[in-house]
Formats: structure tokens, C-alpha cells, sequence
């Protein structure tokens, strides 16, 4: 009798529960990266904490900084690295990927369960039907302490995406469609839950790229049911059986918005709002500094493959340099072995080890004073990439490759 | 923390981010929180630690503290010396983190506060009197969960106290 949030909230909490109720829940699988571990180890101690209750359901990982530019963040890193070796968890080290793209890789959140991350992206694998949330470090520290968090049951609101998306029209620009539309405050300690044929016909990948970007509407998750397709992605992963939750036909929404997505092209979300969203006609030919494909929300296969078709036996332009970073290191070899990574590099692109440093300006792909930056990455915000002098524009893969190659933001439908 | 508190208000705008709080450039760096606190706010107001006197506020429109889960910003901005944020309404994971790092969040209209507006906050009645204006604002209650850890200081300190979750 409720919403996915209420029914794997309720299935946890041992008893029937509705949005605005404060439960108690168990957690079934817990992550943090290198710019909130460090909090958590501090708040951990802090707490008394003397073992994490299950390492098993625990991992760390070190995406953000990648490799350590400075001996500040070194010093972090190595007390990461202690930290896991003492309590038996699972740490990803550098250039194994971005937290956002190894968790679903490696079978460990799975549909049903309820997994937190010490990054707001962590609404990620809302995709694969868990309850997924970012949660800051002290949270984070507690529930490794106790197995458990506080949450408030959230109202829901169900996105219904109907209709076939055009040639060179991707998750991407349904994401940031669905930010421009709901806003930056939207959903605001709510869910997200996603429906609708564009929804069923995308792949695993590209769902995730929607629920990666529910948070910048403020929503606590972005969830989508488990289907075949959602199965036959975990089937390669792991072997471990899951209970697919979903929501039943009496179910209360807050809101439900229905909407035919088929006419709609290339979203651009521009400076300094991820909500700032516009039709990409309305900035085509603006002239482009850099340009960045990669993050957890868009530096999985799929993407690097899209990139690499349109970039494919043309060059990246004379004024302008491409950053490609995928996101993990399954991802990078598999790109290796089918060579769209030569394909990229003999057209210009400057590859990165698996991280995601120049999404959040910590190290890797400063832009320099008045520069204009396209980044396939969740955040435009100013001074995002390491200089407030700099302008930021978030787009898809594919417009992301072919504006390089034309040195300014450009339509690939053009070219698909 | 002091239920009753007095100070200066500083306000900032609308969907204030983490980012802005606290930029990425600098968090990942240290975790000395009172290091960190002389970049609060630099890429919106720079230098603006120096105009905060122990005890202030900062004041915000809606979505106050949206973006990112880094618990470094509520810690800066304890560290830089404010003692409570007010906003007409918060970003969900800042919230949490205010609650749990002890630093009190005050959910009111905060159209009627001014830059240097001097403000009484009285967390007991749930009420904000701004001094220069003479009026008083209602707060929107906290949840009772969250009272409780932010009574006791913080949920470090809930856990100390009772060696795991009592709410």
C-alpha cells in the first residue's frame, strides 16, 4: 500500500509506514569518497566508535583527488587507507573509478535494499530500485557504528516520460529536463519515482544518469522499478538473490507529472544553476575553452562510446582542449580493448585516470579566468571547477564531443 | 549550545550550495574546520569571515545549503564563529548535518531580515525577534527526532550518550 520509498522503508522498518513517519531502518550498503571520509573517520572516533559493525557493507573509495595533487590531501588519503585496513573494509584506490559507477559495477546495491552514501549523489542507483541517498559524514558514521539510520519517510512524486526520444537526444538531456522543470527545489525532501516508455526503452547506464541528477531537484532519491533489463544488468554482476520492491497500485503521490518527451532536443543547463536548463538552440555556436566527458553521472561506457563515434577520424578543436575521464577502471579497459579510447586520443582528447576531480575543482582541468567550460558533469555552479572566473555549461556526451570538434556548442544532431 | 542567542544577521540569497559554503578547492584539503573557515562564502563574498562576530547569523531565502553532502560546511561555518543558520527553507543533507553537528537551523520567512539586522533567537519558544525592525517571527517547529539530538549536542554526542540510536 505505498510508494517504492514507503514500501522498502516499511519492508525495513518491520511495519507498515507512510510518508511524514520517522523510522529507524537497518542499511543494507555503505560508501564514502575521499571528501567525506575523513570527516567520517573523525566523527567515528568522536562517537566511541571502536569497530564498524559489518566491514562487508562498507566501502571507501578514493575518486575525488585522483592522483593526490598536494601533500594535504596525501595525508587524508593515507589515513583513508588506514582506516580501511584496520577495520577489514573494502577501499577503492586511485584510478579504480568514481564511487557512483563501482558500486552498481560490483553487484553489491541491489533492488530492494537501502544503500547511503557520504555524496549527494548517491541517489544513483535509484535506477536499480534502491533507496539510495546521500547522507553527511556524521550520518555516515553512525550507521557504520550501528547498522542503521534515521529517516523521514518521504512523499513521492511519479514522473511519467512518455513518447520515443529523437537521434542524438540521450538520458542526459531527459535529466536535465527533468531539473529544468522541477527545479532546484522541486522536490525538496521528497522521492523521485520515474515511469514511462522513454524510461523503459534506456539502459541501465542511462537511468542512471537520471537518478544521478534527482538530487539537484533537491529529492532525497530517484527511483525506478526493477525490470528485465534492470536484471539482465545485475545478472553479469553478482549471483546474490534481491526482492525487487514496487509500488502498488493505491499508492499516494504527492504530484504526478506526464509528459511526451518525443519532440524535445539537447538540453544545455547554463551558468551558475543546474536548473538553469535551456534548449540547446537557444546557446548553440557560443565558443568553448574546454570541454569535459566523464563524472558518475555521465563517464560510463555508453558515453565514452557516443563520444567517440562523433569523434571518430575528426580532430578537436584548435581553440578548444577535451578532458575524458572514465569512470571506472572496467569501463577504461573495456574502451581500451574496443579502441574508442584511440579513437578519442587521435582527435585530441587529454585522458584522465577513473576519478573525477575537475567536476568539483580539486585537482585536474582548471579553467583559467573567463573561460567557458562544457562539462558533461551534475553541478554548474560557480567556482564548481576550481575558478569563479569561469562559466560552466552542462550537457550530454554527445554534445559534449561534437562541440569540441567545433570549438563551440553545437547540435549533434547534425552529425547522428 | 545556548538556546537564547543574540547577534548580527548577514543575508545571502536564494539556493545558497555547498559549494559556495565551502568550495571544493579547499574541503579536501585539510580538516582543520578553523582553517577552513577563512574561505566561508570567498566565491560569493569574499573575506567574508572577517565581518562575522561570534555569534551571528546567517541568513538565507529558500534552499539554503542545496548541492553536495559535505559536512565540512555546517563545521565551517560553527568554526567561523555563526552561531545558528535561518532560512525560509533548507536543502535536505544540509539540514540533516546542521542537526547533527550541533548547529542550531532556524526554518522561518526570512523576507523581513535585513542586512545588520540585530536578532534575538529564542530556540525554546521558536521564535526570531528582530531587534531593529521590532518584530518577531515564528520558526517552523523542528521534528522531535531532531530536537533530540540537537539538545544533545549533536549526534556524536546522542551516541556517546547512550552508545547508539535512543530517539
Amino acid at each position: 500500500m505505498g510508494t517504492i520509498a514507503e514500501e522498502i522503508l516499511s519492508n525495513h522498518a518491520g511495519k507498515k509506514v507512510k510518508a511524514g513517519e520517522i523510522v529507524v531502518a537497518p542499511v543494507d550498503y555503505m560508501m564514502s569518497q575521499d571528501g567525506t571520509t575523513p570527516l567520517t573517520i573523525k566523527a567515528f572516533q568522536d562517537m566511541g566508535g571502536k569497530k564498524v559493525l559489518d566491514p562487508s557493507k562498507y566501502a571507501i573509495v578514493i575518486d575525488h583527488n585522483v592522483p593526490s595533487p598536494i601533500e594535504g590531501v596525501s595525508n587524508l588519503h593515507k589515513g583513508m587507507r588506514d582506516f580501511a585496513t584496520a577495520h577489514g573494509v573494502k577501499l577503492y584506490d586511485i584510478g579504480e573509478g568514481v564511487c557512483h559507477t563501482l558500486l552498481p559495477e560490483s553487484g553489491k546495491v541491489l533492488p530492494g535494499m537501502i544503500v547511503i552514501g557520504a555524496d549527494s549523489h548517491t541517489t544513483t542507483y535509484g535506477a536499480l530500485n534502491v533507496f539510495s541517498s546521500g547522507v553527511g559524514s556524521t550520518d555516515m558514521a553512525a550507521a557504520l557504528i550501528s547498522g542503521k539510520m534515521w529517516f523521514k519517510v518521504p512523499q513521492t512524486i511519479k514522473l511519467v516520460y512518455n513518447g520515443k526520444l529523437q537521434k542524438g537526444v540521450y538520458a542526459k538531456d531527459v535529466a536535465l529536463h527533468m531539473v529544468g522543470t522541477l527545479t532546484a527545489n522541486g522536490a525538496t525532501y521528497k522521492a523521485l519515482e520515474l515511469y514511462g516508455d522513454v524510461i523503459d526503452d534506456m539502459s541501465v547506464e542511462g537511468r542512471m544518469t537520471i537518478s544521478n541528477l534527482a538530487v539537484e531537484t533537491g529529492a532525497k532519491a530517484g527511483l525506478m522499478s526493477c525490470d528485465e533489463r534492470t536484471k539482465k544488468y545485475l545478472a553479469d554482476k553478482t549471483s546474490a538473490k534481491f526482492n525487487p520492491v514496487y509500488a502498488t497500485m493505491d499508492a499516494q503521490y504527492e504530484r504526478v507529472i506526464v509528459e511526451d518527451l518525443s519532440k524535445m532536443g539537447p538540453q544545455i543547463a547554463c551558468p551558475p544553476d543546474v536548473d538553469n536548463v535551456a534548449p540547446i538552440e537557444k546557446v548553440e555556436g557560443m565558443q568553448l575553452d574546454q570541454v569535459y566527458i566523464g563524472t558518475c553521472t555521465n563517464g560510463r561506457y555508453e558515453d565514452l562510446e557516443i563520444a567517440a563515434k562523433i569523434l571518430d577520424g575528426k580532430q578537436v578543436h584548435k581553440h578548444t582542449r577535451l578532458i575524458v575521464a572514465p569512470s571506472s577502471k572496467m569501463i577504461y579497459l573495456k574502451a581500451l580493448e574496443s579502441g574508442i579510447i584511440a579513437k578519442m586520443v587521435k582527435a585530441g582528447a587529454a585522458m584522465l585516470a577513473p576519478s573525477c576531480g575537475p567536476c568539483v575543482g580539486t585537482c585536474n582541468g582548471v579553467p583559467s579566468d573567463g573561460e567557458k567550460v562544457l562539462s558533461t558533469a551534475n553541478r554548474n555552479f560557480k567556482g564548481r571547477m576550481g575558478n569563479t572566473k569561469a562559466e560552466i555549461y552542462l550537457s550530454s556526451p554527445a554534445v559534449a564531443a561534437y562541440s569540441a570538434i567545433k570549438g563551440c556548442i553545437a547540435d549533434p544532431r547534425e552529425v547522428l | 549550545m545556548n538556546p537564547k542567542m543574540d547577534g548580527k544577521a548577514h543575508v545571502f540569497g536564494n539556493n545558497i550550495n555547498t559549494d559556495y559554503i565551502i568550495s571544493g578547492k579547499y574541503k579536501f584539503k585539510s580538516t582543520d574546520m578553523k582553517d577552513l573557515s577563512t574561505h566561508l562564502m570567498e566565491d560569493i563574498r569574499p573575506n567574508f569571515y572577517k565581518e562575522i562576530e561570534q555569534g551571528d547569523f546567517i541568513v538565507g531565502g529558500s534552499n539554503f545549503g542545496m548541492g553536495s553532502s559535505r559536512e565540512q560546511a555546517p563545521l565551517v561555518i560553527q568554526a567561523a564563529g555563526i552561531s545558528a543558520v535561518l532560512a525560509s527553507s533548507f536543502a535536505r543533507i544540509f539540514f540533516r548535518n546542521c542537526i547533527n553537528v550541533g548547529l542550531p537551523v532556524i526554518e522561518c520567512d526570512t523576507s523581513q531580515i535585513s542586512e545588520g539586522d540585530e536578532l534575538h533567537v529564542d530556540l525554546e519558544r521558536g521564535v526570531v525577534k528582530n531587534k531593529t525592525k521590532g518584530i518577531e517571527i515564528k520558526a517552523v517547529p523542528l521534528p522531535p527526532v531532531m530536537v533530540k539530538i540537537l539538545n544533545d549536542g549533536g549526534l556524536a554526542e546522542h551516541f556517546q550518550k547512550y552508545g547508539g540510536f535512543n530517539l
